[in-house]
């Protein structure tokens, strides 16, 4: 089957664009990132088509890498019906990033740098889902994580942008920490490190055990998908281009933290606690960043808190137990939320990198491909039957209220708030007046053909690709009642949500200021997102850099270390000025103490019993 | 008679070593030395060491000693003048010193005590001196016949005049 | 009675030994010095030969022998290195001819 040629095409083409690319001409950067994606992708159709229909999973053992004791670790990958719909969502959305990026980064200095980090990224992603193991997993959550730095900072002579690689690293360094040790513990318990060892035998292993596995897991989960509280790195991370928003931050890496949990559906089954755990942070997560979303002014910043609430609502159906659920809004949010990002990305780009939706307005007649696009987009995601985000937001809320009737209720109002953010966005870009300086044009063609793609599957991707399922060959049976009235309910919201964002920004603009005028001390809250960054400064940061800098850097490194190496060498140099006395150049005294050393060695020659 | 002939030598020999010590003037030290040697030359004969007791007064006293005066009188050394001292050497060599000769005292007192007369041993000729030097020790003696030549160079180029 | 003891002449040489280490301690001329070093070589060559008879061992006297000729060849050196150094110190004064500070 050779599965392995499918991270290998991205990693050939990073390698050779990484060596040679500063002297390709473009065509030949773009023929090389693109073409191996593309390659990528059609193997991956190869793959599935030679598997179908795919009922078990395919596994491929490579070599064993690490043999230590009774520990024994190969490179292995498999390819279940999960793998298979992550797979295509990488590859085919990858694809279509790398063609938009051949039109957004033209003017961009770096030109080969960046799609040789792109290519990593997509080789470490595709690492990270073919995995079979969880070491192999992690191989691919660390590269995607350095990935994600290079390509945050990869305007590295701005000091914002190389601050938001930073955090996004260092945050996820914390969430890597919870992975690290639950694997650990996984290794402890069962023995091995392979998901088809671990899902044979997590039936019989201790609940508090898997319970510790699952909050663990959960910390990794937190830090990789942005839920709280290690959310904070991705609203700097829009500080990046803007296909790395799309790719990265939308569709795929921050994903990886629902894969691996819906991977590790073994484990939670049995740990009901941590599943818990898992829905309410979803919940909080979800409303919490919808309402932040709602006062921000950055379209880019809008979006990326629109990903972290999205992401809470993946995890809120993993949470449940509607694992597929989850996978399911996982793909049609990478329809839509990649649409929206590459569309703002066209909005920016045709004003020559405006981004304040203050100084937008009026640009649908003179941009309307990409209106119409992110209309889609915006459409699907305030889950408007039958578009894509329906389908999946209400498959979400109704096992929700099965589960736990309040987290439905929640659900509900925070899809109302997020119909209210989006078409706030598309109301203050689109329609109105203009209210910049700058001349906006359209995009070329490279730039809107995947505009168009994703905005046909936005629409249409809910009822084309079922994918619960598809799924329910892979995760445990759960019964969720079809009830048309809960998902009317859940419609409604979204309906109310777009007329009030309607009235508020095209009907009557004025009601906007008003509003936050009314609530000042609220809207001065959520503009600047609940403080939580400075929050996490005083009480985190700060004590932590202050500490290590008084006590670590000048107590110990500068006091002990230097001070005991510096004071061995001034204690030679004492003892060595005291010896040196004892060479005054006085024949005499030095003919006295030979005398005396004499005397010393007769002495004990006598007492030692003769020289006999 | 043996005993009349050591204690004439002996304190000879002891008074000759002081007046070595106590003289201010070189000359008159030199002169002591080449005492002592003699006497105990005698002394040697007392032992019967025949070729050790000659080789003394030809090589010791008849041409080191005279190396020394000679040196004395190139130099034109005075008398000493008494001007600087060592503390270490007084303060720490008294005492060594005394310590050292007591030393010596407690282990000389446990050797077995056996009589010294002439005569009483012969093994000390010229002929035993020979046969012994050349046989057993010959390799010591060729490297000593270098050790002097290494001896003669360097005195001639230490002591020789810049040109 | 017309022996002499041994020990007596081990005595001597001891006396000889320690009167040669007093005045290589506290003398100040530099060739009163040396010839303290000739009187401590020969005290000890009178305990070797004074040995040899006890033992009856022809061995002591060979050691004296090259005593004696290490004694000379130093003595030859030994005097040349102390012209050398009147040339340079114009002093005989044992303490005088240290050129290290303090």
């Amino acid at each position: 089957m050779l599965l392995w040629l499918i991270p290998l095409f991205p990693l050939a083409g990073f390698a050779i664009n990484g060596i040679f690319g500063r002297r390709f001409p473009k065509a030949l950067v773009n023929a090389v990132a693109v073409g191996s994606v593309l390659l990528s992708f059609l193997w991956v159709l190869k793959t599935l088509a030679a598997g179908a229909p795919l009922n078990g999973p395919i596994t491929e053992r490579y070599f064993t890498w690490i043999q230590s004791g009774t520990l024994s670790i190969g490179v292995d990958m498999t390819v279940d019906r999960l793998t298979a719909v992550m797979l295509l969502i990488v590859t085919g959305i990858g694809s279509l990033i790398h063609i938009y990026s051949i039109g957004y980064m033209a003017h961009e200095g770096g030109y080969y740098r960046f799609f040789a980090y792109m290519n990593l990224f997509m080789f470490f992603m595709l690492t990270l889902v073919l995995a079979a193991n969880y070491l192999l997993l992690f191989v691919g959550w660390e590269g995607v994580g350095l990935c994600s730095y290079l390509l945050i900072g990869f305007y590295f002579d701005k000091k914002f942008a190389t601050d938001a690689g930073n955090k996004a690293f260092i945050v996820n360094r914390i969430g890597d920490f919870g992975f690290s040790l639950a694997a650990f513990l996984i290794f402890r318990q069962f023995g091995s490190l392979d998901f088809s060892v671990v899902s044979g035998q997590a039936a019989g292993a201790p609940t508090a055990m898997l319970t510790a596995i699952g909050l663990l897991l959960l910390l990794g989960a937190c830090g990789k998908s942005a839920q709280i509280p290690l959310y904070v790195w991705l609203p700097d991370a829009m500080a990046g281009p803007t296909p790395v928003s799309a790719l990265i931050h939308a569709a795929t890496m921050v994903t990886a933290g629902v894969y691996m949990t819906a991977r590790s559906w073994p484990i939670y089954v049995h740990a009901p606690q941590a599943m818990e755990t898992i829905a309410i942070i979803g919940t909080a997560t979800a409303f919490f960043a919808a309402t932040i979303g709602l006062a921000q002014n950055d379209i880019k910043k809008v979006f990326a808190y629109s990903t972290v609430s999205q992401l809470g609502y993946m995890f809120v159906g993993v949470g449940v137990g509607a694992f597929s659920a989850g996978i399911y809004h996982l793909m049609t949010h990478a329809f839509f939320k990649a649409l929206l990002f590459l569309g703002s990305g066209a909005v920016i780009h045709s004003l020559s990198g405006e981004q304040d939706m203050r100084h937008m307005g009026g640009l649908r007649g003179k941009i309307p491909w990409t209106f119409w696009t992110m209309m889609c987009a915006a459409v699907a995601i305030a889950g408007v039957p039958p578009f894509a985000g329906f389908w999946s937001k209400d498959a979400i809320l109704l096992a929700a209220h099965a589960h736990a009737p309040w987290m439905y209720w929640a659900g509900t109002v925070t899809a109302g708030l997020t119909a209210f953010y989006v078409f706030r966005a598309m109301f203050l870009t689109f329609f109105g007046s203009y209210r910049g300086n700058h001349h906006p044009h359209e995009s070329p063609a490279v730039m809107l053909a995947p505009l168009a793609v994703l905005a046909a599957l936005s629409l249409a991707g809910g009822w084309l690709f079922k994918v619960p399922e598809f799924l329910s060959a892979v995760f445990p049976a759960q019964e969720v009642p079809e009830d048309a009235g809960l998902m009317a309910i859940s419609t409604a919201a979204g309906l109310i949500g777009i007329a009030v964002a309607y009235l508020m920004y095209v009907a009557k603009p004025a009601l906007a200021d008003s509003f936050a005028d009314g609530f000042k001390g609220l809207y001065w809250l959520v503009y600047n997102k609940y403080f939580v960054d400075e929050i996490y400064d005083a009480a985190v940061v700060a004590p932590v850099v202050d500490g290590s800098r008084a006590v670590l850097w000048k107590g110990v490194d500068a006091g002990l270390i230097d001070g005991s190496v510096n004071g061995i060498g001034a204690r030679c140099r004492n003892l060595g000025s005291v010896l040196r006395l004892w060479q005054s150049g006085n024949i005499r005294s030095y003919a006295t103490w030979v005398l005396v050393g004499a005397v010393v060695m007769i002495v004990a020659i006598g007492m030692a019993g003769g020289a006999r | 008679m043996d005993v009349i002939l050591f204690l004439i030598f002996a304190t000879i020999a002891v008074v000759a070593a002081v007046n070595v010590v106590v003289q201010s003037h070189p000359i008159s030290s030199a002169i002591s030395l080449i005492g002592v040697m003699g006497s105990l030359a005698v002394l040697y004969l007392l032992l019967g060491a025949e070729f050790i007791a000659a080789a003394q007064v030809i090589v010791y006293a008849g041409a080191v000693m005279v190396l020394f005066l000679f040196v004395i009188m190139l130099l034109n050394a005075g008398t000493e003048t008494r001007q600087s001292k060592s503390e270490t050497a007084h303060l720490l060599g008294v005492p060594a010193l005394l310590v050292f000769a007591l030393l010596l005292a407690y282990f000389i007192r446990s050797q077995p005590d056996s009589g010294v007369h002439f005569g009483g041993f012969t093994g000390g000729s010229a002929q035993a001196v020979g046969r012994a030097l050349f046989t057993t020790y010959l390799l010591p003696f060729e490297v000593t016949s270098v050790l002097i030549l290494i001896a003669i160079v360097g005195a001639i180029v230490l002591a020789r005049k810049e040109i | 009675m017309s022996q002499v003891p041994l020990s007596w002449f081990l005595v001597l040489s001891a006396l000889l030994f320690a009167l040669g280490v007093a005045g290589f301690l506290f003398r100040r001329n530099i060739i009163t010095v040396f010839m303290s070093i000739e009187l401590m070589l020969n005290a000890v060559n009178l305990s070797f030969i004074a040995f040899a008879y006890q033992h009856k061992d022809v061995s002591g006297h060979l050691f004296v022998f090259f005593v004696m000729v290490v004694a000379a060849a130093e003595a030859a050196v030994g005097l040349a290195i102390i012209l050398t150094v009147f040339k340079n110190r114009a002093t005989l004064n044992i303490d005088d001819i240290s050129s290290m500070k303090d």
